[in-house]
């Protein structure tokens, strides 16, 4: 994108930054939510053929629990809450309210409250983003799906689709203690709303 | 021939293989992996279609596996170019599911259909006829065709394997 050409490491620098604001606010709403504390990594922030997105993941064809939400208003794009199926079944065990079944599928209870997690997270997200930033953006309702990664990630990737055949995607991975659960919020937002962001934190362009 | 030969198609990608070889693209979701098979000189061809049209490329250099539109004339063109004959080929499909439900849905919510809808239009542009499908649904598909018998086989999480 030739939004990258000038000073582009600082550019990267500042969208890590919008990835540890959004990703804080959300780490610090999972661990309230589970009552225990959260840790999150450093962001990474990077320019990715859409395969390679998935590698993230374990793979295209890794099984992975998925809450996908669109992002609307000045600076749209897409979000994941994404998280492989043992952290989600740890993740629903630590839940006090639900009995958590131990087997392979989930319930229709279990996906909704996994939905409902990753509607609080993202919110959590975009609000802390939205004030950040001065930018309007409000998630859409929440979709979850169990699947392949790839099929997945197909879905998030359709806007940068008709401009080439990589993304930029913000990547937060999320630790609980020493039970290692592992998620990830991916936001990737629309090609054009880079600008918007840029301009928004007062970046030169 | 080579037997057990493993042909890989990325995203937005083409290609063909012949003689046993299996060519294998993973991780369908709402994209199309269409399949075109020669039976008599067992020549397979596949692209993994992601986009309905080229008319919304923006990208400098058209990526022509990438559209439903402009992926079919390109395996066309290469199969022919390897002694297939378009009289003889006919279309497998596989994919175009939506992953996700949303309520507030636009256009590109609904992009699995769409694809699905441009391959066969493509398809019927240029008088090839399909065999067998296996689109649409809510979940993503991995899949294969096996060059000696064109058999297409689709793996998904829920439903196991199923040859087409």
């Amino acid at each position: 994108m030739n939004l990258f050409l000038s000073d582009p490491d600082f550019k990267m620098d500042v969208l890590r930054e919008v990835g540890n604001i959004g990703a804080g606010h959300a780490a610090t709403a999972l661990s309230q939510l589970l009552g225990k504390p959260v840790d999150m990594k450093v962001p990474t922030v990077s320019f990715l053929p859409f395969e390679d997105i998935a590698e993230r993941l374990g793979g295209v064809e890794t099984v992975v629990v998925a809450i996908f939400l669109r992002v609307e208003g000045d600076a749209p794009g897409n979000m994941f809450f994404i998280l492989k199926r043992e952290p989600a079944r740890r993740l629903l065990q630590g839940l006090p309210c639900l009995e958590a079944a131990g087997s392979e599928d989930y319930s229709e209870l279990e996906l909704s409250a996994l939905n409902e997690i990753g509607n609080i997270l993202a919110g959590s997200y975009l609000s802390s983003l939205a004030d950040f930033t001065g930018l309007h953006m409000s998630p859409t309702v929440p979709a979850i799906a169990v699947d392949m990664a790839g099929a997945i990630l197909n879905y998030g990737l359709l806007q940068f689709g008709t401009m080439g055949d990589d993304a930029l995607l913000i990547d937060t991975a999320f630790l609980e203690g020493p039970n290692q659960m592992e998620g990830h919020f991916f936001l990737i937002p629309d090609p054009e709303s880079f600008e918007k962001l840029f301009s928004a934190l007062g970046v030169p362009l | 021939m080579t037997e057990d030969v493993l042909i890989k198609v990325g995203m937005a990608d083409l290609n063909i293989a012949a003689c046993g070889a299996v060519l294998r693209t993973m991780g369908l979701g709402s994209c199309v992996g269409l399949t075109l098979y020669d039976p008599l000189i067992n020549l397979g061809g596949m692209a993994h279609i992601m986009l309905p049209s080229s008319e919304i490329a923006r990208d400098g250099h058209l990526n022509a596996a990438k559209y439903a539109d402009t992926a079919i004339p390109a395996l066309l063109k290469l199969m022919t170019n390897h002694g297939a004959a378009a009289s003889r080929l006919a279309a497998k499909l596989a994919g175009g599911a939506q992953m996700f439900a949303l309520a507030s849905g636009g256009d590109s919510m609904r992009i699995g259909p769409r694809n699905v809808e441009a391959v066969k239009l493509a398809l019927e542009k240029f008088g090839i006829p399909i065999a067998a499908e296996d689109t649409g649904g809510r979940y993503g598909r991995t899949v294969e065709l096996d060059t000696g018998s064109g058999v297409y086989s689709i793996r998904s999480v829920q439903y196991g394997v199923k040859e087409i």
